[in-house]
């Protein structure tokens, strides 16, 4: 039996757009669309090239990877990045362009849920009708009926069309389904972000117990967070080609820097009806937004106010590059006086020892009212930085990853009584 | 025991290890029989959903398939029997009307059914795999139920009528398998194009009612003047109704030639049909 479960050679996928044009283009389209095909039939050779309507697009372009039995991988990237086109291949709906792909074992692709889920059939008809829609047997599925049903916490009404469920009880089931598929590789396109708070932590422990089961996993999803706990190899998508292959934290950490606002100051005009922040600025240890752990930093901000805020309160957030938020300090009018008139004011947070380890982070910056109060504004994502150890040893080397935050702290050890 | 808990593990490690290759697939392509039957439990399931949600919420349910064949005969018994007079081999009309009413009403629901089912079933064809042919074929047999159900109120005519059904009743399912053929045949072309062109949503009802009127339902195939019959008998539905007449009634010429012309006009549409639609497939969930 061979280690490797999926084999990708130059994989490329064409797609013609000649299609997707307005409506008014499209009823001229129509409209010329008899006189051209006679005209083409008429000997003027070949089709003439419509260059208004016509358009290729590589969705894929000469992707190639090979993927362990075992392994699991999340496929990250930008919209059109062409993740979804990679799964639809891997899955046999469409067919490559060029290359091949060489998959040893069973393949279940989950790439929505709830798909031929019928309005009219009851949750019972359905989870049946799904279940041989994603390629179970009835044996299989009266296996996991039980489970099934558990799972999506539906048991009362199991037969009551599905139309009358609430969308979380549908999404519920739907998902339910899915999960358990008992496949050899299992493709799983954004599909996490099902039902309430609670139903989506249970789902996340749900893949998460399939990927430790010793499956094959390729996991699509823009949620970094989920992808970040889920699996331990990552393929970083762009324009089609896969630019990045490795540990799931390098190259979540590539894919948030290629992400990253290349200016590194926020600014924003003033507004006539609104307190604004028109800039912030950190100021790191170091040029090149670089932070040393354990050296002071500053924040600045800048609010902009056309009216007096009552009982102003600014706050910020540092995110980590799992888009973790770590550390959130404030400043609030009943601490320091702040915006009761109008006019510019500037703001400066001086952290004397920055904690935060090694990494790369940015700031989410909120603004309002006192507590109950109007929220002006939240920006997100902006300042980044990053935070290195450098100048700093240790025995052993400082590992990615290993932890949030270092505190300062005092060791004692001492010879309790020899043996 | 533990032989057959072996062989299942066997089979299953045999199913593990198989490798799939994906690759662009040019020309034709084989139309994998086994994989479909391998997919039986989900055509059955279709059928199934199709069914119940077209009688989901109505008051009447299963009645209506009574309902629907009792009106048409009774329309077109008022209107081509009583007022237009047309002959009909010496049956009274209602039941020589009906009887062949029956098949065609299968073939013309078949048809419909497969030739827009790739459109009607789009979302399932974009996100699973699955072989293609399930769908137009699920669409085949839905309307199989109604057809058994209409043939029970033809037994009770044909019982009101005294009329006994001949020896050849028994190759009434071969006549039955042949309009399923051709309207399978149709279908897959249909369904095929649809996906591309969807002016055939607008040109296959008139295709149906077109072949409506090429076939003899409300008239006798004796009406047909005797130089065009060799045109007539390449509709293989003409085939397919005069052979029921004939089956259930005992009239109507069925020679060999007619059978065996129609038999082959199904095959040249339904063959070549298969390996289009294989060969279309692989594109139906990119330009759907």
């Amino acid at each position: 039996m061979s280690e490797v479960a999926i084999r990708a050679v130059g994989l490329s996928k064409l797609y013609h757009l000649n299609k997707s044009c307005g409506l008014q283009q499209s009823c001229i389209g129509s409209l010329s669309a008899p006189i051209r095909t006679i005209k083409s039939w008429l000997g003027h050779g070949i089709v003439e090239k419509t260059s208004e309507f016509d358009a290729n697009l590589w969705a894929l372009k000469d992707v190639s990877f090979d993927i362990k039995r075992g392994e699991v991988v999340g496929i990250i990237g930008p919209n059109g990045a062409g993740k979804s086109t990679l799964l639809k291949i891997l899955s046999r709906i469409t067919d490559p362009t060029e290359g091949h792909v060489e998959i040893q074992g069973r393949v279940r692709s989950l790439l929505e849920v709830g798909t031929g889920f019928h309005p009219d059939l009851t949750g019972r008809e359905n989870i049946y009708l799904n279940g041989a829609i994603l390629g179970l047997k009835k044996a299989e599925i009266g296996r996991t009926f039980d489970e099934i049903v558990d799972f999506a916490e539906v048991d009362r009404f199991l037969d009551t069309p599905v139309k009358y469920y609430s969308s979380g009880m549908y999404m519920r089931l739907a998902f339910s389904v899915a999960a358990h598929l008992e496949p050899d590789i299992l493709l799983v396109d954004e599909v996490l972000a099902v039902g309430d708070a609670a139903f989506q932590k249970k789902s996340l422990g749900k893949m998460r117990h399939v990927a430790r089961e010793g499956r094959t996993v390729l996991f699509v999803s823009h949620n970094l967070q989920a992808i970040s706990v889920l699996t331990n190899r990552g393929l970083l998508f762009s324009g089609g080609r896969c630019v990045s292959d490795g540990p799931i934290s390098s190259v979540l950490a590539q894919y948030l820097h290629e992400e990253m606002r290349p200016d590194t100051i926020y600014s924003d005009g003033p507004s006539r009806s609104a307190p604004r922040i028109t800039r912030v600025e950190v100021r790191t240890s170091k040029p090149g937004n670089t932070q040393v752990n354990d050296e002071s930093i500053e924040i600045r901000f800048e609010i902009t106010t056309p009216e007096p805020i009552d009982g102003a309160a600014l706050s910020f957030q540092v995110f980590n590059s799992l888009q973790q938020p770590i550390l959130h300090l404030w400043t609030f009018d009943s601490e320091r006086p702040m915006c009761r008139e109008i006019g510019v004011f500037r703001l400066v947070c001086r952290i004397p020892r920055l904690h935060l380890y090694m990494g790369d982070y940015t700031l989410t910056v909120h603004l309002s009212e006192r507590a109950g109060g109007k929220k002006y504004q939240t920006i997100e994502g902006i300042c980044p930085f990053k935070v290195v150890m450098y100048g700093k040893t240790r025995e052993f080397e400082w590992k990615p990853d290993a932890c949030a935050y270092l505190e300062d702290c005092d060791w004692e050890v001492e010879s309790a009584s020899s043996i | 025991m533990s032989h057959s808990i072996n062989s299942g593990q066997v089979s299953r490690v045999a199913c593990e290890d198989t490798v799939v290759h994906l690759c662009p697939s040019r020309g034709w392509v084989p139309i994998q029989l086994r994989e479909l039957w391998d997919y039986r439990e989900l055509i059955s399931l279709l059928v199934w959903r199709d069914l119940k949600a077209a009688h989901a919420q109505t008051v009447l349910g299963v009645a209506w398939v009574f309902v629907k064949p009792a009106v048409l005969m009774t329309i077109f018994t008022i209107v081509f029997g009583l007022l237009a007079k047309i002959p009909s081999d010496g049956i009274p009309y209602p039941l020589f009307m009906f009887s062949a009413l029956l098949p065609w009403q299968y073939f013309a629901r078949a048809l419909s059914g497969a030739s827009t089912s790739l459109v009607a079933n789009q979302h399932l064809i974009t996100k699973v795999y699955f072989p293609r042919l399930v769908i137009p074929l699920s669409a085949m047999v839905g309307p199989l139920f109604e057809f058994g159900i209409s043939t029970l109120l033809l037994l009770l005519m044909m019982g009101f009528y005294e009329v006994v059904p001949t020896r050849g009743m028994w190759l009434l399912p071969m006549f039955l398998l042949m309009g399923m053929c051709t309207a399978f045949g149709a279908g897959i072309w249909l369904s095929a194009l649809s996906v591309r062109f969807r002016d055939v949503a607008h040109a296959h009802p008139f295709m149906t009612q077109i072949w409506f009127f090429a076939t003899p339902v409300l008239y006798p195939s004796s009406l047909v003047p005797e130089s065009w019959r060799w045109l007539y008998w390449m509709n293989p539905m003409a085939g397919v109704i005069e052979g029921f007449r004939w089956a259930l009634l005992g009239t109507g010429r069925l020679s060999v030639s007619m059978v065996v012309s129609s038999l082959v006009v199904m095959l040249v549409m339904l063959v070549p049909g298969l390996y289009v639609f294989r060969r279309m497939e692989r594109t139906f969930a990119d330009r759907v």
